[in-house]
């Protein structure tokens, strides 16, 4: 149970780690979006170079990444089979309706580095901004909606929240079957239908757990006179530093290389 | 002496081997437990006792060492594992929390259920285990969130007590309780014993707790089995003790000092009752304190 890491963050000093939180959920849209625009190897080439570098310089170790790669492996597998079945022009392979055409295995090579690229470097965000500073960049990336009458700092709020509990519910999901299996409960056996049922004994003590969190948590907050966005500061407020106009320029050459590789070659 | 119901040999383990967070939690633990002791369970926060208590019915697998329940690996068959978890009952720390049913009655009777025993036999059992931890049969047709905190802890324990183990672990039952309740949930539990003979482990913060109704003393420092030796035994080394953030009970303490003083109180008493008995011997005979 507490090996589960979804992207979990991994304390370190690099450089990503020090960059504004705000600027590196920007940087990864503008990846993604990078990522996607590459209509040749080249290009394609220059983005997963990029990647490559962001992930170096989150200074986390390898296997972290290769452990994310892991949950996503089956769908890079699908997708890049089914690209690599469904090209069209000449066969250069055929078996039955199987054909294998050039446009099918680069169809197939493309799909494979989007992916891994994606899964990579959102990863790297993830790995190197911890669950408030990336809820605090989200709500400040937000502000324009609050013109809308769109709650930025609520939904920020719900969201560090949210994060905060994952952790602490799993910990308390471990201990409510420990004890329920010292009862003789028997989680690991039996048909779909008897396994369903076995986790009622862990369901019901979780949520009357995490409703009893909630509303002690909702009083806490009340006792301390916490009342939204208006006026509130905060302790820590974010400043762009060069290395953050750095990263920008990093990405803008990036941009540019692509572009160029795109239109000549 | 016959053999020892329950034994460890080398009892180690340590939590997430290869990663920075890796912590030896427990190391080298070897211990004998004797049918029909009283075993009291001391040790600050995070000295690893819990964590050896769920080994001790199977609840980790430790990492090397073996546990022997009646001189049988539990770890041995892995279908047997269960069986042995009805044999340990392990009551753990805040188990109100674990109250999962629409009545308490069904909820004690989960237990024995998964045991596979006949139904008059399971209501049976609920009736006695509900007596035993003070329940009164008017809250067993009640949902269990609707009782107090203490009467939840009871249904609790029950469902423990119901699957009539031969081995009780309890862990802190009484953090959380009220003097009063305390004292009831202690009494219940020394009662359970005595009508049943079984083995008992206690884990507790309370050193007055388990000076009341303990046989020996298991003492834990950052994993490692300290001391393992009667209560009287245990109490009396208070400045080892002190080190490892513990303390004796405070009744020791000061019949210690007075023994210090010159008045011929015995060696290590441990409750209030036993002082009381001493001192007003000793003021009847006309001496002074």
């Amino acid at each position: 149970m507490r090996d589960i890491t979804l992207g979990q963050y991994y304390p370190s000093n690099g450089i990503l780690h020090r960059l504004d939180p705000r600027i590196k959920v920007l940087l990864l849209i503008g990846v993604i979006v990078l990522i996607f625009c590459t209509f040749n190897f080249f290009a394609l080439g220059v983005a997963a170079l990029l990647v490559a570098t962001s992930v170096i310089l989150s200074k986390v170790p390898i296997k972290l990444y290769l452990k994310s790669m892991k949950a996503i492996i089956i769908v890079i597998l699908i997708t890049s089979l089914l690209n690599l079945f469904y090209g069209t022009g000449e066969p250069l392979w055929s078996f039955w309706i199987f054909k294998i055409t050039k446009d099918g295995i680069e169809n197939s090579i493309y799909v494979t580095v989007r992916i891994i690229s994606l899964v990579m470097v959102s990863s790297s965000l993830t790995f190197t901004t911890s669950p408030t500073d990336l809820t605090d960049a989200l709500e400040r990336l937000m502000k324009p909606l609050s013109f809308f009458k769109v709650k930025t700092h609520e939904i920020a709020m719900m969201m560090t929240i949210a994060l905060r509990f994952v952790p602490t519910l799993l910990e308390e999901t471990d201990k409510i079957m420990s004890a329920q299996k010292a009862r003789g409960a028997d989680m690991e056996s039996g048909n779909l239908i008897k396994r369903i049922k076995a986790l009622i004994p862990i369901l019901i003590p979780l949520f009357v757990s995490a409703f009893r969190r909630a509303y002690e948590l909702a009083m806490a907050m009340e006792c301390r006179c916490y009342q939204g966005g208006e006026g509130r500061t905060r302790m820590k407020q974010l400043h762009l530093s060069a290395r953050d106009f750095v990263a920008l320029f990093v990405f803008v050459v990036a941009v540019a290389g692509v572009v160029l590789c795109n239109i000549f070659l | 002496m016959s053999k020892p119901i329950l034994r460890t040999e080398d009892l180690c383990l340590v939590y997430g081997k290869g990663t920075p967070f890796e912590k030896q939690a427990v190391k080298n633990v070897n211990i004998e437990i004797n049918r029909g002791e009283v075993i009291g369970v001391i040790g600050h926060t995070g000295s690893g006792k819990s964590t050896l208590m769920q080994m001790l019915n199977g609840l980790i697998k430790p990492t090397s060492g073996k546990v022997y329940l009646d001189g049988t690996d539990i770890h041995a068959d892995k279908k047997k594992l269960r069986d042995v978890r009805f044999r340990v009952g392990l009551v753990f720390q805040y188990p109100e929390n674990q109250l999962f049913e629409e009545t308490v009655r069904q909820d004690i009777a989960f237990g024995p259920r998964n045991m596979g025993l006949p139904d008059e036999s399971i209501q049976k059992r609920v009736m006695r285990a509900a007596a035993f931890s003070g329940l009164k049969e008017e809250l067993l047709d009640r949902s269990p969130f609707d009782l107090s905190g203490g009467e939840k802890r009871r249904a609790a324990i029950a469902g423990v007590i119901a699957m009539d183990p031969e081995i009780l672990i309890l862990d802190e039952p009484t953090a959380g309780l009220d003097p009063m309740g305390r004292d009831v949930l202690l009494s219940q539990i020394e009662a359970y014993h005595k009508s049943r003979n079984n083995t008992v482990l206690l884990v507790s913060h309370s050193m007055e707790d388990i000076a009341g109704i303990a046989d020996k003393v298991l003492v834990m420092n950052h994993g490692v089995c300290e001391m393992f030796d009667t209560t009287r035994n245990v109490f009396s080394r208070s400045e080892e003790l002190e080190t490892m953030g513990l303390r004796v009970p405070q009744i020791t303490k000061i019949t210690t000092e007075l023994r210090k003083k010159g008045v011929p109180l015995s060696e290590g008493i441990l409750t209030v009752e036993d002082a009381f008995k001493e001192i007003s011997a000793i003021l009847k005979k006309g001496g002074r304190i």
